[in-house]
């Protein structure tokens, strides 16, 4: 590979595998890191990166670097990406040193918050000064986390495709589909982290399980790199004697490919089949037949590998690169810190600069009780006169309220646009 | 004699200033307008009457302006009316043909209106419009008079604008003590679009967007008919509280500021640019930054236009608008609103101009008028539509009764 030829001093003894390193950064992405840590991952190191000590001490990872400095007290980043990003960049030698010494980065992490959204880019590009390869699991937040939340992982995205040789991207919302109405929020995480390590295990198997038809990292990026956010990924296995038409049905009922419609979208689709010894060809043929009929137009990358475990079953490992980003200009950002604020104009409409000064930031929970609620709900909670922001000549006529957000505050406030 | 009756008067009182323009319509029905009145209002928030004893004045005002300046006595008037309560939604009527022939008759067209009218609305609101949008015959679409065809089926999409009863009695009840008769009322948005589109523009697909004191009103024209309208209770008086807030300076300066200074994208040369105060003994007593200014000018009219661009995609309008989007009332003058739109609203916008009619030039190149002026030419295609059905004996009746009503 040619990764392995730029840095042939750090690579371990076993010749055919590309040292990796498994990165979990935030919250989320240390919890996915230690179901990850407890299963088949051996030969990866695993880092845990937050800024909270209390979730990194629970974290099994082999090496966890807590981010922090004297103005978090010891506690997170208050879900502000930016001060994540302030101390990543602060610590931005000790992130370098942590990935030295591997080919291949993967990070793990759950945008909207503050660790997630503000790390994770810039770990990426000390994964990407060392030299390694840098592919990223991200989950974005449910839809009912808020509009702030999604802006703010909206962002860490964009700013992590711009960095990552590659982003693979799960928005939560999407794995509604696949729970029913009684699953507990504990079971819901559970199912939409099994997911993400799903991708993980199938990259992982991907790289290091000897392949007939090899598809080598190389390939990976190039599917992954400058693609739609939502670059559509699914891990399924079978077994028995019709595994291989069990497995394309599983393939096409998965709920992150849209029933098959992230299929028909794709331009570029990379499958990877792994088997037992016994794997027929005429199992291979079948399973590339059914998907190459979804993605008539796709550029599609096929591998095969076969491990003595996997007797009797098969597993395919699907990645599915959209279409519709081509149009999408790459967010290109150089290396710069000053930089990395400059988000497109396109992305920057829809998520509106979250720097508040930190005295609007004391004012905004009072600001939002302050709202008025919608009228008619029957069990009206009288509001506390908390509004600190002065309606001025609205004081006396009914708010416009849209959306939940009284209009008749200043946009500028609301955004929290500074001055100055 | 009867020279008044073809006088068409539209009133509107808006949040910043009231407004009735008079026009002529001439007997090939050609209109003209020949007075304007206008004055500032001070007892309306947000398109609504709050001080009915401020409003009254100043709609006395006006209309004494008018009635001046026009030579005639207004006796009724076109009311423009807006708020944030209007709300706008297609339905659509079903009527089977029930005549032996099958054939289509004046009849059922109006039996499948009325039937696309009776809709579940709230029972404290009231219909302001209810404008038919095609019928179709059978499943057959995009038929615009079915009159005369044969089908069995009739059906017919309206688009029904409707709004709280009590809120659009207001203005009615101030200008009925005046002794001024209300023809109708007419909701603003789709006044200013009768002004300013032309037909081939409506067929092409517009959007209008009336952007003044108190409100935002819009109106979407797509295959010659209404699509779509809404009201946002946003205008130009949110842009000069917000100034007034955001730069610690009175309303009244505030206003003046954003007159003088203000744009809708933050200019290059106006960063840091400062305006200086000076009160009466030429002291300074306060110096605000243009670029502040125009920032928080900038981030609330681009506010207004990802509402609506946000509106239009859930209505799943965007993309058929080949026309364009065409900006009026008072916020059209503010400088490179045009510019700030277009990326937001991802069309062509310009601001409109109303040509469709002749008159008054003074009148009609500004922005601010545009829904009075639209009132007029609502108006005016109602009596057309009256002369055309009248009969000879609906004829003498009219005379009698308006000769009635003068007295």
């Amino acid at each position: 590979m040619k990764t392995k030829s730029e840095t042939p001093g750090a690579i371990p003894e076993a010749a055919s595998k590309p040292a990796v390193k498994i990165f979990g950064v935030g919250g989320a992405g240390v919890a996915l890191l230690d179901v990850l840590n407890a299963e088949e991952f051996s030969g990866a190191g695993f880092v845990a990166i937050n800024t909270d000590a209390a979730s990194l001490s629970a974290s099994s990872a082999t090496v966890k670097i807590h981010l922090e400095t004297k103005l978090l007290r010891g506690l997170g980043t208050g879900g502000d990406p930016e001060r994540g990003r302030a101390l990543a960049e602060e610590q931005f030698s000790t992130l370098k040193s942590a990935c030295d010494g591997a080919n291949v980065v993967l990070l793990i992490a759950g945008l909207g918050g503050g660790a997630g959204s503000g790390i994770s880019p810039v770990l990426a590009r000390a994964a990407k000064e060392t030299g390694a390869l840098v592919l990223a699991f991200v989950t974005l937040p449910f839809v009912c986390e808020g509009n702030r939340r999604q802006q703010q992982a909206q962002q860490g995205l964009e700013q992590l495709k711009s960095v990552a040789d590659g982003v693979i991207c799960l928005p939560n919302q999407k794995t509604f589909k696949l729970i029913d109405e009684n699953t507990s929020v504990l079971d819901t995480f559970r199912i939409t982290g099994g997911l993400l390590v799903e991708g993980v295990r199938g990259v992982w198997r991907l790289l290091t399980r000897p392949g007939l038809i090899q598809i080598h990292f190389d390939d990976l990026c190039a599917l992954v790199r400058d693609r739609h956010s939502e670059n559509a990924f699914a891990f399924v296995e079978a077994s028995g004697p019709a595994r291989s038409r069990e497995a394309v049905e599983k393939l096409l009922a998965h709920p992150l490919l849209d029933e098959g419609r992230a299929l028909t979208d794709a331009d570029a689709v990379l499958v990877s089949l792994m088997g037992g010894k016994d794997l027929t060809m005429a199992d291979v043929s079948r399973v590339m037949e059914q998907i190459g009929r979804y993605c008539e137009r796709a550029q599609i990358i096929m591998g095969a590998a076969v491990d003595a475990e996997m007797k009797g079953r098969l597993s395919v490992t699907l990645i599915a690169g959209r279409n519709a980003a081509k149009a999408e200009a790459p967010a290109h950002l150089p290396d710069s810190v000053a930089s990395l604020e400059t988000v497109p104009r396109s992305a920057a409409r829809q998520t509106s600069p979250p720097s508040l000064s930190l005295k609007q930031r004391e004012q905004m929970p009072a600001r939002y009780s302050g709202r008025a609620r919608r009228a008619g709900n029957k069990l009206l909670q009288t509001q506390l006169p908390l509004a600190i922001i002065s309606k001025g000549r609205f004081d006396k006529s009914e708010p416009t309220i849209h959306k939940g957000e009284d209009l008749d505050i200043p946009t500028y406030v609301r955004r929290g646009v500074s001055l100055n | 004699m009867f020279d008044d009756s073809n006088i068409i008067v539209g009133l509107e009182i808006g949040t910043s200033k009231v407004c009735a323009v008079v026009g002529e319509q001439a007997a090939d029905g050609a209109l003209n307008i020949i007075g304007l009145g206008q004055g500032r209002s001070r007892g309306v928030r947000k398109g609504e009457i709050v001080d009915p004893k401020q409003a009254e004045e100043d709609v006395r005002n006006a209309i004494v302006e008018a009635e001046s300046m026009a030579g005639a006595e207004i006796s009724s008037v076109y009311l423009g009316v807006t708020g944030g309560h209007i709300r706008g939604f297609n339905n659509r009527g079903v009527h089977p043909v029930v005549s032996a022939d099958r054939e289509i008759s004046d009849d059922d067209v109006q039996d499948v209106v009325k039937n696309a009218k009776a809709i579940n609305l709230p029972a404290e609101n009231n219909i302001v419009h209810a404008i038919r949008q095609h019928f179709f015959v059978d499943g057959q679409d995009g038929i615009t008079n079915p009159v005369g065809m044969l089908g069995s089926r009739l059906e017919v999409d309206v688009h029904v604008v409707h709004g709280n009863t009590n809120r659009l009695q207001n203005p009615i009840r101030l200008v009925k003590g005046f002794q001024i008769q209300v023809n109708e009322i007419v909701f603003n948005g789709l006044a200013a679009s009768l002004a300013l589109l032309s037909n081939e523009q409506k067929e092409l697909g517009a959007l209008v967007v009336d952007i003044g004191g108190g409100t935002t009103d819009y109106v979407v024209y797509l295959d010659g008919v209404i699509k779509h309208t809404g009201v946002l209770a946003i205008g130009g008086d949110h842009v000069s509280n917000d100034l007034a807030y955001g730069l610690k300076v009175p309303l009244s300066r505030a206003e003046k500021l954003k007159l003088e200074h203000g744009s809708a994208i933050v200019d290059e040369a106006a960063q840091g640019r400062a305006v200086t105060f000076t009160n009466e003994l030429g002291l300074p007593i306060k110096t605000i930054s243009v670029g502040h200014l125009q920032r928080i000018m900038s981030l609330r009219l681009e506010e207004i236009f990802q509402f609506i661009a946000q509106d239009l995609e859930q209505a799943g309008l965007c993309d058929y608008l080949r026309a364009g989007v065409f900006l009026t009332g008072g916020c059209a003058r503010v400088p490179h609103i045009a510019k700030l739109a277009e990326p937001v609203l991802q069309m062509p916008v310009s601001i409109g101009q109303t040509n469709s009619i002749s008159g008054l030039k003074s009148a009609l190149d500004q922005p601010e008028f545009a829904a009075a002026i639209g009132l007029v030419k609502f108006g005016s295609f109602k009596t057309r539509k009256r002369d055309g059905k009248s009969s000879l004996a609906q004829g003498i009746k009219g005379a009698i009764s308006s000769l009635l009503r003068r007295s």
